[in-house]
Parts: structure tokens; C-alpha cells; sequence
């Protein structure tokens, strides 16, 4: 094994404003299709997104959506076939990762951009202790011995709050209760304090109790390091204490964009406002609870003109011709509203009607 | 991982208790008289016949006969041959050959079908992944005294790489093809189960983590997969080794090698009746110790296993 | 899933009506799985294949006169004079040691070959499939003590048990051989069948039909017992192949079938002092038993792949 000194590979500081290139990861009109038996599949359609040093990012939608695709291009771990990139940049630090290397993508991921996968018991190696899954990254990117990757896991492993660490480092997966099993995972992602860190439904799989202190401690870390933090999620409740910005997809486009509390506030396409009316809300105590009709649209047939008209109780005949561009959304006035855009013909419609 | 082992230790005690009985019964508690067979088609002579009853516990209950065999299977005494010849001695001097033919085979089925079998999976649906399934086929569907024949005729006879038979040459040279012979169906059976379970963890969500770490595709594929696939890989290897014996005494009679289970062929063709039941209750003791040593290693490669 | 439909109140017939509906439904599915897996089957080149020899195979099993105009039985059938003559115009295959004609001899030799493998499989399957089922279903002291016992029987490889059983009782039929074959093999199947019964009792819809008064006897049949049969299929055509090449085996080793009646691995047995010299007598019953082997075993592949989902 060669040793790798992960600060060679990239030429940009960590977190330094003095040469900034741009935001730490933007996305930019990416393509990700699956060649599959029925056909192709076109599992993100143009997706554009950017994320800072010390922000979060939602990434907000059904499965299908094309959020956990769009995720692992990213990370460069999708099956490449049958999945294949015919267009689009991923900038990290400014350097498009597409046009990398094999061997350059790969001294990145987990050093640079690290993980955090939803299930977390069928994610960890179940034959090799935790101890040795986290030591293993300083052993690979860092050269470290044996020995002195397993100090490091332990401190890791107190840094995610597990009890008796020092104890339990040679315990292995299946013997974790859920919530810990998440907390090494979070362990292994931060491990070489990566600048970016992308959380795939980090919590779907755990109890509601265990999943806000999840959720905290990723915050908190995400806060304390300065990383930037892409949220995949279909969980509206969970994305509104950590997020800064949503990006809302809908079959393998982004429909919505706006910082957190705005678009709570007042959502500008209908697809947003379907998720948020489907919140069971306390005011709202024996009132049918709202659900968007139809299902998530087959992959292999999307509808023409805008994804969600079928589903959508606005939608006129454009929409089943046309699809909406994602335009920058404005106060009635013409006031820019930063950071706000929406995929929706009838957008203004949404926001202020 | 001491319960595990202890408790694993404890089930194997009824089991030995039980197969022993089975063979014992199978054997002893036959009707006929082994005496008279002894003498063949004249007639036994009466006094002759008594002592050697009594030499035999043949005129003791059955519980008492059994009692006489367990307690010598475990002080090392495997009974003796109907003309005095003690069958522990046999073994000792034919068990070296037959032990240096199943390792040599095992270490051949285990290395090479194990490497079959992770190219089959690495290189899935492409052309190598098809010769490795189409050899694997020929490879179950010949059976081992037949290819054994076939080596024979090709690489002793004809290229003469290696001897006909017999063991003059020792080892490695009147071994290696033996060997090869009785591994082959095995062989092929693993590098089958390699290609299927390595696909399966191939494709498991902990091996993405692994990519996802940044790990070089060696250390994904070679630590994070194969140690998943080989827990199955190595159940086979330890139910196997019936198969490998049963083939060893197929092997040694095609290659006349004076080993165990040739010589358990002939003394099951001249009706030596006590060395029959000697050497199997040996084998099936080696057997049983195998398996448990399979267990074992088991629980060192699935810690699942061993905090059950 | 499970708990939901437990504790949904049924109070209205019309409800109970449709909950056992529902119930059929999930056991049907399994119905249609093995349908599905049926469906699968017919369209896979590889099985029309295999298919195609097999039928060829039992032809000659049932009517081997057909295939030849002497018998292996009839006077004078063995002329010594032809002893280990190569093949010629007539005699295809040419003659072993005794001077009877190969080619005949080896389309005889099907039958028993078929037979030993179809008798061994089907009784490990109902020796092996009612053991496995009732310490599944019944658990408890019975499935310790049938577990024990096959345990017991499962340290008994193949062919050492059977040289020890057969070494005894030298009848040499087809149906001893089967007999002895049987008595060893089903271990095999009854952990399966214990296995696939004990895991299906827990299923959630199991669990449902229990929750709505279903019977026991109702529930064994209709709902674990439908579930268990894909990995019995899949596991009871791979033992076929293997079951015959075992006979082979015995038989070569002079303890499974003997004299009078034919066998392949008989006939390779008495042709190997030879082989050196004269191939021809060993490689023909060798190769006829090698194509049988493979066919069963290639059989037992695509059904594995049609029936098991898992496996593809």
C-alpha cells in the first residue's frame, strides 16, 4: 500500500477564503441513465446544485427521485455499467471529479468526501470488528500501523459519543444497538475530516427516539469541523433544525430550491406544497390528513411536458406539453428572492395565490 | 467463542456414540456366522470355532459386544483381522499414504477452485466466466474413475509427464495426479459456490461502503468481499471431506496406492468383515473431527456465529 | 405488516370474509411462484436442451430393444473369440473381455442407471420430506431427537456407508442399491424441508392465518407446506445426476450392482485392467454415463435458476 498524502491531491485550501475557486461542491447540469432490460432509464435529468463549507443542503424527494443517484455520482460509487454519465460537471474545489482519474477520485472519497449510508447494520462489514472498519481508513489514506489506527478509532469513537470505547473497539457490527451502529458510521465518514459529507436517509432506519440525537450530533460535528453536509431525505420533519438550503427533486430533476424556513413558509410548486400539507400537523386534530394522489412516475415513462402533471390538481394543458424551466422566483413586486428558483409553470400562482 | 467451543464439543458426543452403534449394529448384529465364513465352504471345526467365539466376545450379549468395541475404537484398538493381524497396524502403515493424498487434493480443490471461481465472478458474463462454468460441468459430470483412467492413459501413458501408478516415485510425483483426480468434482463445486456467493457480497451494501471509503479495489474485493464468501465456501470444504475420502478409496484402487481406503476396497472384495468395520469406524471418526475443526474455523470467520 | 393485520378489529363477517380472502391470496402466491418458475423454464434454451437428451435417456430406459436387435440376455449373446475386438461395422462400440457386444450392453445399462437414480431420489425426498416436515412443524422433543438422528446418519458419507452396508448385504439389485442409497441420502433433504417449514412458520402471513382461527392442519397445507416445495424441486433434480453417478460408483467399486444385471459402472470396472491397451471398452459406458450425469446436472442448474429467485 502507498502511502497518500490526501493534501497532495488537491490544490485548493480547506477551508481558506484567501484563493476561494467557488463553492466547495457544485453540481452542474448532471446526467446519470441506467442501461437496464426494459430500457433506459434517465434517473437524473440536469440536476444543478452547490453546497459550502459549514452548510447543509436538503436534497428532499420520493425514492425514485434520483437524490441517492445524484448522491453517489458524486461520490463516484455507482456501477458503472450498466449506470453511465453522458453530461455534466461535478466541481469539487473548483475541479471537475468527472474528468479525474480512477485512482485520483478514489484517494478523495473518504478522505476528502466521505458517506453516511441509511442502513447502517447491512453497511458495516459484518466479519470485521468496528475497530478495524475505522482504523482501516487511517490505515489506507494515512499509512498508519495497525496500533496506532486503533488509538485513533477509539478517540473516534468517543468524538460520536459511544460509551465504554475503548471497550467495545473490538466488537463488531451486529453487536451495536441501531442508533450506535449509525454513530460509527458517522465515526467512519469523519474520521479523516473530510470537507464534505453526504448523509444518504442517515436516520430513516432508526426509532424516532434515537433519531433526533442522530441528527444532533451530525449537526453538531458538521458545525464544529466547518463541512459542508448534502441531507438526502424524504423527511420534511427532519431537514428543519439542520438544514440551510432545500433542493427539492421529482423524478431525477430539482423543482425547487429556497433556504429552509422560506420554503416551509411559503412553497412555490405544488409538488412542495403536496409534502408539506401531508405533515400531520396538531392544529389540525381530526381533520382528514392531506396526500398527494398517484404515485412516483415510472422512470422508464415520464410523463411529457412537467414530471408531476399528473399528480398535480393546478395543472392545465401547457403543463402537459412544456417543461417548466427552473426559473428564479420573485416577490409580487419583482423583489429577488436569493436563493429561491422553481421548476413550475404556474409558480407565481403558488407562492402568492 | 470457549461456549461455542464447548458446546459444539458436547453435541459431537452423541453423535460418535450413535454412528459407532449404527456401524456396530450394521455389521455385528447381523445374522450368519462369521466363523464359518472364515472357514469358507468346508466345515468349521467345532473346537476351533468355540475358542475363536470366545476369542471374538461372540457369545456375549450385544450390549457387551458393543461395549468391547467403543472402549478399543478409544484406547486406539480397532479390533483385529479373523487371522490375528492387528487392524491399528494396518492403519499405521497405510494411513501416510492415503493422508498425503487427501491433502495434497484438498490444498489443489481449495486453491484452485477457489481461484476459478473469484475470476468466474470478477469477470461475470464475459468469456472466462464461461469456460470456468462449462469445465465446472465437465468436471461434476465425469466421474473420478473415469477421469482417473483418462490421466492415466493421457499424462502416464502418453506424454509420460507423470507414473502410471503406485507410489515408487513418492511424493510430489505419483501424488500430483492422483490428487488432481480426486479433487476434481470438488473443485468444480467450489469455484461454482466462490462465483455465486462472491457476486452475492460483490454486490452487498457493506462492499459499497468499502468503495465508498476510498479503499483500492484490491483490499474491497480481496478483505471486504471474499471474507463474506468464503464462510459458505469453507461449510463446503468441511462436508466435503466425506466426499474426499469416499473418492479416496475410488482413487487409490484406479492408481493402485496402497493406502486406507484401497485397502478397504480389497478387504471388502475378500470379506475381511472386521477390517471393514475398523477402517470405516476410523474414517468416520476423521470425519466427524474434520467437521468440528470446520465448525470451529467457522466461528473465527463469522463472529455472528461466535457470540450466538 | 404482521401485527397490523392481527390487530385490526374484524368485527363484521364481511371483514372476516375478506381477511381470509386475503390470507388465500398470500398462499396462492406461492402457487404462482412455482408457475411462474414453470414459465420460466420452458422459455430457457438450456432446458429444452437438457429436456431433449433426458427424453432421449427414458426411451431408452423403457424400450432399449428398440434401439437394438440383440439382447443382452439371449444365448450365445458373448462370443469369447470377440474378446476386446475395437469397434467395427456392426458392433459400434466393439466387445469387452467376455466378447459381448458394448453398444448393447450400454443401451441396457440405462434402465438401471435411471432407475437407481430415480428410486433413490424420490424415496430420500419422502423419507427426508416427512421427517423434516413433522420436526418442523411439530418441533419440540420430536425435532431434537430427529435432528439427533440425522445427525447421526449425516456422519455416514455416501459411499464409505454404503461400502460398509453393502460389503454386508451383497444382494447387487437395483432395488437394494437404492434401498442403501436411500437410507444414506436423506439427511440432505430433511434439513432443507426442517429449515424452509421452520422459517415459513414464522412468516407474517402464517402468523395472520394463525391470528384468524385458521386450523393447523389448515395452515401446514395450505400455507407452509406450498412454500416449502421451490428448494425441495431445485434440491431433488440436483440429486439425480449425483445419485447416479454414486451408483456408478459402487458399482465400480464391485458392492452396488452385479452380475447378471448391467451397469455402466459396472462395465467400467471390468474394462480398466485394459484401458491401457483398449480404451474402447471403458470409454463407451463412460461416456454414456457421463452425458446421463450431465444432463441431470444441468437439469438441476436451470431449474435452480428458474425456481430460485435468490440464486439468479
Amino acid at each position: 500500500m502507498t502511502i497518500i498524502d490526501p493534501t497532495d491531491a488537491i490544490p485548493a485550501p480547506r477551508s481558506g477564503d484567501a484563493e476561494k475557486t467557488g463553492p466547495l461542491l457544485e453540481v452542474r447540469d448532471l446526467h446519470v441513465e441506467f442501461q437496464t432490460r426494459e430500457g433506459l432509464v434517465k434517473a437524473v435529468n440536469g440536476v444543478n446544485y452547490s453546497v459550502d463549507s459549514g452548510e447543509t443542503l436538503a436534497v428532499l424527494g420520493e425514492s425514485g427521485s434520483g437524490k441517492s443517484v445524484t448522491a453517489q455520482a458524486i461520490m463516484g460509487i455507482l456501477d458503472m455499467p450498466p449506470a453511465r454519465i453522458p453530461q455534466g460537471e461535478i466541481l469539487f474545489h473548483g475541479r471537475d471529479m468527472l474528468k479525474m482519474s480512477g485512482e485520483e477520485r478514489r484517494k478523495l472519497r473518504g478522505a476528502r468526501i466521505a458517506m453516511i449510508f441509511q442502513d447502517a447494520l447491512s453497511s458495516l462489514n459484518p466479519v470485521l470488528s468496528v475497530g478495524y472498519q475505522l482504523g482501516e481508513m487511517f490505515r489506507v489514506h494515512q499509512g498508519l500501523s495497525r496500533k496506532e489506527a486503533k488509538v485513533k478509532a477509539i478517540e473516534l469513537m468517543d468524538r460520536v459519543k459511544i460509551p465504554a470505547a475503548a471497550a467495545r473497539v473490538n466488537d463488531y457490527p451486529h453487536q451495536f444497538s441501531g442508533g450506535m451502529r449509525q454513530r460509527i458510521m458517522i465515526a467512519m465518514a469523519l474520521a479523516l475530516e473530510p470537507d464534505l459529507i453526504i448523509a444518504d436517509e442517515p436516520t430513516t432506519a432508526l426509532d424516532v427516539t434515537v433519531q433526533a440525537q442522530v441528527m444532533d450530533l451530525l449537526a453538531e460535528l458538521q458545525r464544529e469541523y466547518q463541512m459542508g453536509l448534502i441531507l438526502i431525505t424524504h423527511d420534511l420533519g427532519v431537514v428543519a433544525d439542520v438544514a440551510d438550503k432545500i433542493a427539492v427533486m421529482y423524478a431525477g430533476r430539482i423543482v425547487e430550491t429556497a433556504p429552509v424556513h422560506e420554503l416551509y413558509k411559503r412553497p412555490a410548486h405544488p409538488y412542495t406544497r403536496g409534502l408539506l400539507d401531508s405533515i400531520p400537523r396538531l392544529d389540525q386534530k381530526g381533520q382528514d390528513l392531506y396526500a398527494i394522489k398517484g404515485l412516483p412516475p415510472n422512470l422508464l415513462k415520464v410523463p411529457s411536458g412537467c414530471a408531476f402533471n399528473p399528480r398535480c390538481e393546478k395543472a392545465q394543458d401547457i403543463c402537459r406539453t412544456e417543461l417548466p424551466p427552473l426559473v428564479p422566483v420573485t416577490e409580487r413586486d419583482g423583489t429577488e428572492l436569493p436563493g429561491r428558483a422553481s421548476a413550475c409553470h404556474f409558480w407565481k400562482e403558488t407562492i402568492h395565490g | 467463542m470457549g461456549r461455542y467451543v464447548v458446546r459444539r464439543l458436547l453435541q459431537v458426543i452423541p453423535v460418535v456414540i450413535g454412528v459407532t452403534f449404527i456401524i456396530f449394529c450394521l455389521v455385528f448384529a447381523l445374522p450368519g456366522d462369521p466363523i464359518q465364513a472364515l472357514a469358507g465352504d468346508k466345515r468349521a471345526d467345532p473346537n476351533i470355532a468355540a475358542i475363536l467365539r470366545d476369542h471374538y466376545h461372540l457369545n456375549e450379549p450385544l450390549y457387551q459386544q458393543y461395549w468391547h468395541y467403543i472402549s478399543g475404537v478409544f484406547t486406539g484398538d480397532l479390533g483385529e483381522t479373523y487371522n490375528g493381524r492387528a487392524i491399528s497396524d494396518i492403519v499405521s502403515q497405510r494411513f501416510p499414504v492415503t493422508l498425503k493424498l487427501g491433502l495434497t487434493s484438498f490444498a489443489v480443490e481449495a486453491v484452485i477452485g477457489i481461484l476459478a471461481g473469484i475470476l468466474s465472478a470478477l469477470k461475470r458474463g464475459k468469456f472466462l466466466d464461461n469456460v470456468v462454468l462449462v469445465a465446472t460441468l465437465v468436471l461434476i459430470s465425469i466421474p473420478v474413475f473415469v477421469l482417473g483412467s483418462v490421466f492415466q492413459l493421457e499424462f502416464g501413458m502418453n506424454m509420460k509427464i507423470t507414473p502410471i501408478s503406485g507410489i515408487e516415485k513418492g511424493w510430489p510425483q505419483s501424488y500430483i495426479l492422483p490428487a488432481v483426480v480426486l479433487a476434481s468434482t470438488s473443485m468444480a463445486y467450489i469455484a461454482r459456490l466462490v462465483r455465486s456467493s462472491l457476486t452475492e457480497s460483490i454486490r452487498a451494501d457493506y462492499v459499497r461502503t468499502a468503495i465508498a471509503k476510498g479503499l483500492p479495489r484490491r483490499r474491497v474485493i480481496g478483505l471486504h468481499a471474499m471474507r463474506n464468501s468464503l464462510i459458505p465456501v469453507v461449510t463446503f470444504l468441511g462436508f466435503d471431506l466425506g466426499a474426499l475420502m469416499g473418492g479416496a478409496i475410488i482413487t487409490e484402487r484406479v492408481f493402485n496406492m496402497p493406502g486406507i481406503g484401497g485397502q478397504l476396497a480389497q478387504s471388502v472384495y475378500l470379506r475381511e468383515r472386521p477390517v471393514v468395520v475398523g477402517l470405516v469406524t476410523l474414517l468416520v471418526l476423521i470425519y466427524l473431527v474434520a467437521n468440528l475443526l470446520v465448525d470451529l474455523m467457522y466461528a473465527v470467520l463469522d463472529p455472528r456465529i461466535r457470540y450466538e | 405488516m404482521s401485527e397490523k393485520t392481527i390487530e385490526r378489529p374484524t368485527t363484521d363477517e364481511a371483514a372476516l370474509a375478506k381477511e381470509i380472502e386475503a390470507e388465500e391470496k398470500a398462499a396462492a402466491r406461492q402457487a404462482s411462484l412455482l408457475k411462474d418458475g414453470w414459465a420460466d423454464l420452458r422459455k430457457r434454451p438450456m432446458f429444452l436442451v437438457t429436456a431433449f437428451v433426458i427424453v432421449c435417456l427414458l426411451a431408452l430406459a423403457i424400450a432399449p430393444s428398440l434401439f437394438t436387435s440383440r439382447s443382452p440376455f439371449s444365448d450365445g449373446f458373448c462370443q469369447l473369440q470377440n474378446s476386446m475386438n475395437g469397434p467395427s461395422s456392426g458392433h459400434l462400440f466393439g466387445f469387452d473381455v467376455q466378447g459381448c457386444d458394448i453398444y448393447t450392453r450400454t443401451v441396457y445399462g440405462t434402465r438401471n442407471s435411471i432407475v437407481v437414480g430415480v428410486v433413490t431420489t424420490i424415496a430420500t425426498t419422502l423419507i427426508g420430506g416427512l421427517l423434516g416436515m413433522l420436526a418442523g412443524l411439530v418441533g419440540g422433543w420430536l425435532d431434537a431427537l430427529l435432528s439427533r438422528i440425522t445427525e447421526v446418519f449425516s456422519a455416514l458419507p455416501l459411499i464409505i456407508g454404503g461400502l460398509l452396508i453393502m460389503s454386508i448385504w451383497r444382494t447387487g439389485d437395483v432395488w437394494s442399491v437404492s434401498f442403501i442409497m436411500a437410507i444414506l441420502g436423506w439427511p440432505q433433504v430433511f434439513r432443507i424441508m426442517r429449515g424452509e417449514v421452520i422459517s415459513n412458520k414464522y412468516n407474517d402471513y402464517v402468523m395472520a392465518a394463525r391470528a384468524l382461527g385458521a386450523g393447523s392442519g389448515r395452515i401446514a397445507f395450505r400455507h407452509i407446506l406450498p412454500n416449502t416445495l421451490a428448494p425441495v424441486i431445485v434440491i431433488t433434480t440436483m440429486n439425480l445426476g449425483v445419485y447416479i453417478a454414486a451408483e456408478a460408483a459402487l458399482s465400480y467399486l464391485g458392492i452396488g450392482i452385479q452380475y447378471p444385471n448391467i451397469s455402466w459402472g459396472l462395465m467400467i470396472s471390468d474394462a480398466q485392467d485394459r484401458f491401457l491397451t483398449s480404451p474402447h471398452a471403458l470409454l463407451f459406458p463412460a461416456g454414456a454415463l457421463s452425458l446421463t450425469v450431465l444432463a441431470f446436472i444441468m437439469l438441476g442448474d436451470v431449474v435452480r435458476d428458474a425456481f430460485d429467485p435468490k440464486m439468479r
